[in-house]
């Protein structure tokens, strides 16, 4: 499918409308993080502190960005089926390939966020410690590739589909944190702290979160 | 258990209860959570990972003084994106509809931290038996708790168990409802978030 445009099936170029409607869908009802539990290691652990959780969701949502486009660009035009037609080799399936491929791509990517953090903002740096190398671990980052190849997006809408994404996350993680801060000075039970009481937090924000499913742009 | 020593044994039975990898290390609920609406889907998950887990276990600490320090990440990722491209399509190949249902959620092993934390935390210093027990209990621990969390999903939230129907019809009739909560997202993460409050409770532990 390497000539998916962005047009449809009938040629009409899809309008403004298409893409806000997905931005919409992909931040709050098919939040990645409260819809389809992807990015919960670090959204747990980071999610402590109001400040590093904004960090994390900067860098969740930078990271999203820019590999969502990029692995659409190296599914369609190396990996999938018939995508090497342009260089003369039609017959040739390489798809199996997508999730180690997936993988380098967005390594490679979080490598450079964390020189140039490293660089631009040490204290950031510092604050995020370990969990800046594992995003590229983190799932949020790696699901997004493969739901964009799955659900057939476009360039366009994996675009828009992985800066709602990582937006979702930011906007998770940080009201999250927000609560947890809160919850500081609340008097809950010994072993529901941490953790537990996260996980419970979590849920109630899905509802939250779920209650926009009925709205269709 | 005599012909295990007593390391390989703490290796094996740590991470069931006291050291659990969902429960007490909070690793690895990314994936788990989105395939526990239903029984089966959680047992072939936890096969997946139990596989995956034990090999990159293995593999990793077979060829640990052969990694250099600072590719080690790119090293051990591409063998456990490797062994997941594999059990994926074993998955195609063998269970074609529960490889449809399960979707981008089997891939998603590859970022599953327990597995990159296993294979940089223990495989990287410890001998390939050992790393393979120790893969062995880790994949039992987290499927453990997946198959809890989806035992009570699915129960509660269809009323069915791996399939079958478990709640009588007759108290359908009598006015009971299946609890639609438990199929959607939330439903997950409050049975999750209650069955780590009780781990902790009969483990002990102090949270930080």
């Amino acid at each position: 499918m390497a000539s998916a445009t962005i047009y449809k099936a009938g040629g009409e170029v899809m309008g403004f409308e298409h893409y806000l409607s997905l931005l919409t869908k992909s931040i709050f009802i098919e939040n990645i993080v409260l819809a389809y539990f992807l990015g919960m290691c670090s959204f747990l652990a980071i999610s402590k502190q109001v400040e590093t959780s904004i960090g994390l969701g900067k860098a969740v949502t930078f990271v999203l960005t820019l590999t969502a486009p990029a692995n659409w660009l190296i599914h369609h035009y190396l990996l999938d089926d018939g995508a090497l037609s342009w260089l003369g080799y039609s017959d040739i399936d390489l798809s199996y390939l997508n999730n180690i491929v997936f993988i380098a791509v967005i390594a490679a990517m979080v490598q450079l966020v964390e020189m140039f953090l490293d660089r631009f903002s040490p204290t950031l740096h510092h604050s995020l410690g370990i969990y800046l190398p594992l995003i590229a671990v983190n799932c949020a980052i790696l699901g997004g590739s493969l739901f964009l190849v799955e659900r057939e997006y476009t360039f366009l809408e994996s675009l828009v589909f992985g800066f709602g994404s990582g937006f979702g996350f930011f906007l998770a993680i940080v009201s999250i944190a927000a609560i947890r801060f809160r919850l500081r000075y609340s008097n809950v039970p010994t072993h529901l702290r941490g953790v537990g009481m996260a996980m419970l937090l979590t849920g109630l924000i899905s509802m939250a979160f779920m209650a926009f499913s009925g709205i269709d742009l | 258990m005599a012909i295990l020593n007593k390391t390989s044994r703490k290796a094996i039975a740590d991470p069931l209860m006291r050291n659990n990898p969902i429960g007490i290390q909070v690793l690895g609920i990314c994936s788990a959570l989105a395939v526990t609406v239903r029984v089966d889907q959680a047992v072939i998950m936890t096969a997946a990972v139990v596989f995956v887990l034990t090999m990159s276990n293995s593999i990793v600490s077979l060829i640990r003084s052969f990694i250099p320090n600072r590719t080690r990440i790119i090293i051990q990722l591409s063998i456990i994106a490797g062994l997941v491209t594999f059990i994926d399509m074993v998955l195609q190949a063998y269970m074609y509809d529960m490889s449809k249902q399960l979707t981008v959620f089997v891939a998603l092993i590859i970022t599953n931290c327990i597995v990159m934390g296993r294979a940089e935390a223990f495989a990287m210093q410890n001998s390939p038996g050992k790393s393979f027990l120790d893969g062995l209990g880790n994949g039992i621990g987290y499927g453990g708790i997946l198959i809890m969390v989806s035992f009570f999903r699915e129960l509660l939230g269809s009323g069915t168990l791996y399939g079958y129907q478990i709640i009588p019809l007759w108290l359908y009739d009598k006015g009971y409802e299946n609890l639609g909560l438990m199929v959607l997202s939330p439903g997950a993460f409050i049975v999750l978030g209650l069955i780590v409050w009780l781990q902790l409770q009969f483990t002990k532990q102090e949270e930080k």
